[in-house]
């Protein structure tokens, strides 16, 4: 009896969520948020104004750059086959680094390694764009990041974060998106924070901005000193998100109010 | 410190600072009567007529920044009968145009969409001038949650 | 960004109206906005977007900072001969691009 009580509350803590978290079967992403007019203006490729961004990453992929004069295209040919499915399943263990990268880690990693090129500042236009065209071929894909041992670590590192309360108005990620989605906050609906259309024009930017930009906004409207760009605590928390969406559908290039 | 002369140099700096008047920095915000006065000046004094083009915007929309509104004019379009111009006018956004569109016989179907700045909850109104010399308009209300123009830049 | 994006029928039938959508990069800034020290962040918007087909212009529009950013304008024209249909758009600060789609008409 007792072996069965272990065993099953085993089971439960393996399957379980986090306490607190929203049902998987609840999740809704902020596209189902929104209204008619701005689902329209993100579902047509000729209207979606981060759309301009894929382009000049379809162009930028076929770019020679660095000492190496390689383009992407050398090596990855057409990326509509070889990066289907890899926005969806970043961030991702990088063994050279021995921790989860983002997409954009990711690309810098490339373009230092194999192009011997600079890597390109953080929201820059170009990393914007390259970001923007390699998410675009996980349209309609399953997020999937892969939680193994290596992992592990910082995905729980990521989620301390979310749960941590943070800042001057010493408010936690889950306070707004786990307990109080679908409420207004200053007259803005609160999502639930599923990072499923990253890179995204939000409108508020109007402009294309990462998820990263997103956190360190958040983060400063709860009057907390934001995490620098590419700081292992935003790859950790973007993990975090990104595993707690798992199965949900990438939309990027998303458009947001 | 004299408390006297602390007192003056606090009004120094003050002053100094523009704290000694009331300073406010805000954009200035057409009225309904500029828009009309906007309106006036640029199709002249002729008679507008409600009715033939319809102004479509969404009732609602969550920022102001991109809100899709679309045209269109009951009209056929043709060399003898269509539509020259339509303009776009708003009651409170820091100033009242927004855009003109010249159509003709070519477009054949007087039908224009695009995306517009909303710094309020307001009116929008459009008035279009037919071949014929005549002004028609319409207007619609929209609730903006997030207004446009008024957010500082980074 | 990529400067333009222009959606335009490949073919037609001759007499058929045909959409056109455009959509292209400018930030629009619209002179209202201020830093976070106050000072004015100048006006600096596209004015004006012309389109002609085979030379003859066929659709304008003058634009004010109320147009936001990354302008999108849907219009329409007829599909009257086989050519080329050209698109340009010219603001402050010397803006000025220029694009061309080719058209088939049978």
């Amino acid at each position: 009896m007792r072996r069965l009580l272990i065993a099953l509350g085993l089971l439960a803590l393996a399957a379980s969520a986090f306490a607190g978290e929203i049902a998987l079967s609840d999740r809704r992403s902020g596209y189902e948020l929104m209204g008619r007019e701005l689902r329209a203006m993100q579902d047509d490729d000729t209207a979606n104004p981060g759309m301009l961004w894929v382009l000049e990453g379809a162009a930028l992929w076929k770019r020679p750059t660095g000492a190496a004069s390689r383009a992407c295209v050398d090596c990855h040919g057409e990326a509509a086959v070889s990066m289907k499915g890899v926005a969806a399943h970043h961030p991702a263990f990088d063994a050279a680094k021995q921790r989860p990268v983002s997409l954009d880690q990711r690309i810098n990693n490339c373009r230092v390694d194999r192009q011997q090129a600079p890597p390109l500042a953080y929201e820059s236009r170009e990393l914007l764009a390259l970001g923007a065209y390699v998410a675009r071929q996980s349209r309609g894909l399953p997020i999937a990041v892969t939680i193994d041992d290596r992992m592990r670590p910082f995905l729980d590192a990521g989620h301390a974060i979310y749960e941590r309360r943070q800042g001057q108005l010493n408010l936690a990620c889950s306070q707004c998106h786990d307990d109080n989605w679908g409420r207004q906050l200053a007259g803005n609906l609160i999502p639930q924070a599923h990072p499923t259309g990253y890179p995204l024009y939000r409108l508020e930017w109007q402009s294309l901005g990462s998820l990263q930009r997103r956190l360190r906004g958040c983060l400063t409207g709860i009057r907390a000193e934001a995490y620098d760009y590419g700081a292992p605590e935003l790859v950790d928390l973007e993990l975090y998100l990104m595993w707690r969406a798992r199965g949900m559908t990438m939309d990027a290039p998303a458009v947001r109010p | 410190m004299e408390r006297r002369a602390f007192l003056k140099i606090a009004g120094g700096v003050a002053a100094g600072l523009g704290l000694t008047g009331i300073v406010t920095v805000k954009p200035a915000r057409a009225t309904p009567a500029e828009m009309q006065e906007a309106i006036r000046a640029v199709v002249g004094s002729a008679r507008i007529t409600p009715g033939k083009v319809k102004l479509e915007l969404p009732p609602l929309i969550e920022n102001g920044n991109a809100v899709p509104l679309t045209v269109t004019v009951d009209s056929p379009m043709t060399e003898a009968e269509h539509v020259r111009v339509v303009h776009v006018f708003t009651e409170k956004n820091p100033q009242p145009y927004v855009v003109s569109f010249h159509l003709g016989p070519r477009a054949g179907r007087a039908r224009v969409s695009t995306r517009m700045r909303l710094a309020d909850s307001q009116n929008v109104v459009a008035v279009c001038q037919l071949s014929d010399g005549s002004l028609w308009s319409d207007s619609a209300a929209v609730v903006v949650t997030l207004a446009a123009c008024l957010e500082d830049g980074i | 960004m990529a400067s333009a994006l222009i959606n335009v029928p490949a073919r037609a039938k001759r007499g058929e109206i045909i959409e056109i959508k455009t959509l292209i990069s400018h930030v629009m800034e619209t002179g209202f906005r201020r830093t976070q020290v106050g000072a004015v962040i100048p006006r600096n918007i596209i004015r004006r977007f012309v389109c002609s087909y085979n030379g003859a212009e066929v659709f304008s529009a003058d634009l004010h900072p109320a147009m936001s950013a990354n302008p999108f304008i849907v219009f329409s024209t007829i599909a009257t001969e086989s050519g080329t249909l050209a698109f340009e758009w010219t603001g402050d600060n010397g803006f000025s691009v220029k694009e061309t789609a080719a058209i088939t008409v049978e």
